[in-house]
């Protein structure tokens, strides 16, 4: 059996790595496929300790977040689309209209 | 039983005999409608409207009258009387039901002194009605000044008659009210405006005196009726009876233009001459003396109290003489002899026992002769098209004989000729003055004596200013005398002026009537004593004067600079720059420092607050920049600041 840890750690990589694009790359579709990394990254660590736990829970909160993520993506991807038609740049920094 | 005989401000008085007054029977108990006609009168032209316009006149003087007629029947029941028995009390209004020991009743009462009053309040007062039906029948608004005399007769009746101070001081306002209105009843000329405003915040300070002086009286005796505060004034401490008296005496000289509230009188000339008459002689300015002759029990019990009313007098006895020597606008010149005569009241007031009655008595003269005085000015007025400088009229006494004559009449009162009015009621009181001797004495009698030359100084001038001499009128003037709706009145009260001293106080008329409530006089030297010369030819230096400098000279038309005393004296003996300088300015800086207090200092905080808020959280916005990415980044700087203060708690 593969020891938790692995997958712990597996899943901190995913994080970071989804953390970081969320936070350099500027293309919004990028971005939305960082921001699932991470909470995949989540799911694995929910899954690997429930299991290690012996435990349901960690299983079914993994389900809740895909189907919040479901949805999320649904409405985000709506969004986009729409900004980009506006604009015809999907890129984050040129959505800067909501400010001080 | 009889107060004892102890005069003199040096020494205690017994106080006046306590008359205990019992209720009013018969027609005397109707008393309520003195008031109810003149009210009656007011509200039906006030309320009425234009509908009003054509009679509202006539049923002005038909209320006064009517209480005239009343006053007069109560006056001949009262004589019928023994004179232990004189004060009548009637019940009219139980204003709170009795609560344990306290309860407050409105009654009137009717007793030698008050009677005087309503005599004199009503008849001077129908009489001055009579005569305004003539100076304003030009006048648009007819109706609405016979609805405020007819007020100020109410008000002034209400002060008289109460027999609380309480209900004296819901008169004392109405007073202070009606005067207010008729002073400015032009109010479209900016001067009358203002004038009247000053006669209502100068009396109003004189006001504030007076209801000191009852809550104190409250405190102390636990009543405000006279029956009440008279019977329980000899238990007081002389402190609280001395304060007493000094509030009393500041209320009345608020109302009776005596120093140092004297400003408000001069400028009050801007009424309608009638009003001026009105104020002079039977209403307001007597009401001072009322309210000093009514509390003589309080005043009987502190001498101090008393040598300040009879300085305040005398003072204002010179005062008002000088002022009167300089004015040219020949109403002013009567207004300074008003505060001149009242000052001789309240002189005589402030001898105790001695003067009260004379003062009365002189008052009542007083009323008869001043108001004879200004109807003839108002009428010299009227002839002349509302001029009132001196300097442009002379040589009168052709153009309006009954207006000269029925003048000269009240002229020989005021200074004093035997056997006119005053004469024999002035003179008593400067006998007075010196009888109560000592340094006081000497000093008040003596202002008194030169106070009667000045008299006889500007009174003939006055006189000969407007009456003789050559016509210093323009061409197209033509007057004429008025009608005999206005003459009349002033015929009566020339006849009043010959006679009304004499009757008065021949015989100690006026005196004994008045014993129950005023106390006992010492014996009178008789009318022809050696002062009474002297007096007289005082008087005589000052007219002969006056005749010399206005008499023999031609008068200029255009008034010349004349020395320091005379330019003092036109500007009122500087006691409204002194007001002005004392009171206003430091007034005026007061609420300029609040203010600059105000802006910088309170506000100035709250602004400083609000403003430092505002700057930091527009700094602060600046935070919301619109990327998403930098939103990013501070979440994630959160939820590791988070979890690290978590790993620290459990570490």
């Amino acid at each position: 059996m593969i020891s938790p840890a692995n997958y712990v750690a597996l899943a901190a990589i995913l994080f970071v790595i989804g953390g970081v694009g969320v936070l350099v790359r500027r293309n919004a579709l990028v971005v939305f496929m960082c921001v699932e990394l991470m909470l995949n990254a989540v799911n694995l660590a929910f899954v690997a300790f429930a299991r290690l736990h012996g435990d349901l829970g960690g299983q079914v909160i993994a389900f809740f977040v895909m189907v919040v993520a479901a949805a999320e993506v649904v409405v985000g991807l709506a969004i986009l689309t729409s900004i980009f038609r506006a604009r015809r740049s999907a890129s984050v920094d040129d959505a800067n209209l909501l400010k001080y | 039983m009889t107060g004892s005989l102890a005069g003199g401000l040096a020494g205690t008085v017994t106080h006046a005999a306590a008359v205990t007054t019992l209720p009013a029977v018969g027609v005397q108990k109707l008393a309520w409608l003195l008031l109810a006609f003149p009210t009656a009168g007011s509200v039906i032209l006030l309320l009425g409207g234009k509908r009003t316009n054509a009679w509202g006149h006539l049923v002005g003087c038909a209320m006064s009258l009517a209480a005239f007629c009343y006053g007069a029947i109560a006056f001949a029941v009262m004589l019928g009387y023994p004179a232990g028995q004189r004060g009548r009390e009637v019940q009219v209004y139980t204003w709170i039901p009795a609560i344990g020991r306290f309860h407050a009743n409105i009654g009137l009462l009717l007793d030698p002194l008050s009677i005087c009053f309503v005599l004199l309040i009503t008849g001077v007062g129908s009489l001055i009605h009579i005569y305004s039906i003539g100076y304003m029948s030009h006048d648009p608004e007819r109706r609405r000044f016979f609805g405020f005399l007819n007020l100020f007769i109410t008000a002034m009746l209400l002060l008289v008659l109460a027999d609380n101070y309480v209900a004296l001081y819901a008169g004392w306002e109405g007073v202070g009210l009606a005067s207010y209105l008729l002073i400015g009843f032009w109010q479209f000329k900016p001067a009358a405006a203002v004038a009247a405003k000053k006669a209502f915040v100068v009396n109003r300070v004189g006001d504030a005196g007076l209801s000191l002086g009852i809550m104190l009286m409250f405190a102390t005796f636990g009543s405000v009726s006279f029956a009440g505060v008279f019977g329980a004034a000899h238990h007081a401490s002389t402190t609280t009876i001395t304060a007493i008296g000094l509030l009393l005496l500041l209320g009345a000289c608020g109302k009776s233009a005596q120093l140092p509230l004297q400003s408000w009188l001069l400028d009050a000339m801007e009424g309608p001459t009638p009003v001026s008459a009105l104020i002079h002689a039977a209403t307001m300015v007597t009401a001072g003396v009322y309210l000093i002759v009514r509390s003589a029990p309080i005043f009987n019990l502190s001498a101090d109290a008393r040598l300040l009313v009879a300085i305040v007098g005398a003072a204002t006895a010179l005062f008002g003489a000088i002022i009167g020597c300089a004015k040219d606008d020949i109403k002013k010149a009567l207004a300074g002899s008003t505060m001149s005569q009242i000052g001789y009241m309240m002189l005589a007031a402030g001898l105790g026992p001695a003067g009260y009655a004379l003062a009365i008595a002189h008052l009542l003269s007083h009323g008869f002769f001043k108001a004879g005085l200004f109807l003839g000015a108002g009428s010299v007025k009227h002839a002349m098209n509302d001029e009132v400088d001196m300097r442009r009229f002379g040589g009168l006494a052709t153009a309006m004989k009954i207006t000269f004559v029925t003048f000269t009449f009240g002229y020989l009162a005021i200074i004093g000729v035997p056997p006119f009015s005053g004469f024999f009621t002035k003179d008593p009181i400067i006998e007075a003055a010196f009888d109560t001797g000592g340094t006081s004495g000497a000093i008040l009698g003596t202002a008194a004596l030169i106070g009667a030359g000045i008299t006889g100084f500007y009174m003939t001038r006055v006189l000969l200013m407007t009456f003789t001499g050559k016509r210093r009128w323009e061409d197209d003037m033509h007057p004429h005398e008025v009608s005999s709706v206005m003459t009349s009145p002033m015929v009566i009260l020339a006849v009043g002026s010959l006679g009304a001293g004499g009757f008065l106080l021949i015989a100690n008329r006026l005196i004994d009537f008045l014993r129950p409530v005023a106390g006992t006089p010492p014996l009178s030297h008789g009318f022809f004593a050696p002062l009474s010369w002297l007096t007289l030819a005082l008087v005589l230096v000052g007219a002969g004067l006056a005749w010399v400098m206005y008499g023999r000279r031609e008068v200029p038309v255009t008034a010349p600079r004349g020395s320091f005393v005379t330019v003092a004296a036109r500007k009122d003996l500087y006691g409204d720059a002194l007001d002005e300088s004392l009171l206003m300015r430091p007034g005026q800086w007061l609420t300029r420092l609040a203010v600059y207090f105000d802006n910088r200092g309170i506000d100035g905080i709250v602004n400083t607050i609000a403003a430092t808020m505002g700057g930091s959280s527009g700094r602060v916005r600046r935070v919301q920049t619109g990327f998403v990415r930098s939103y990013a980044l501070s979440m994630l700087v959160g939820a590791l600041l988070l979890v690290g203060a978590l790993l620290l708690v459990q570490l």
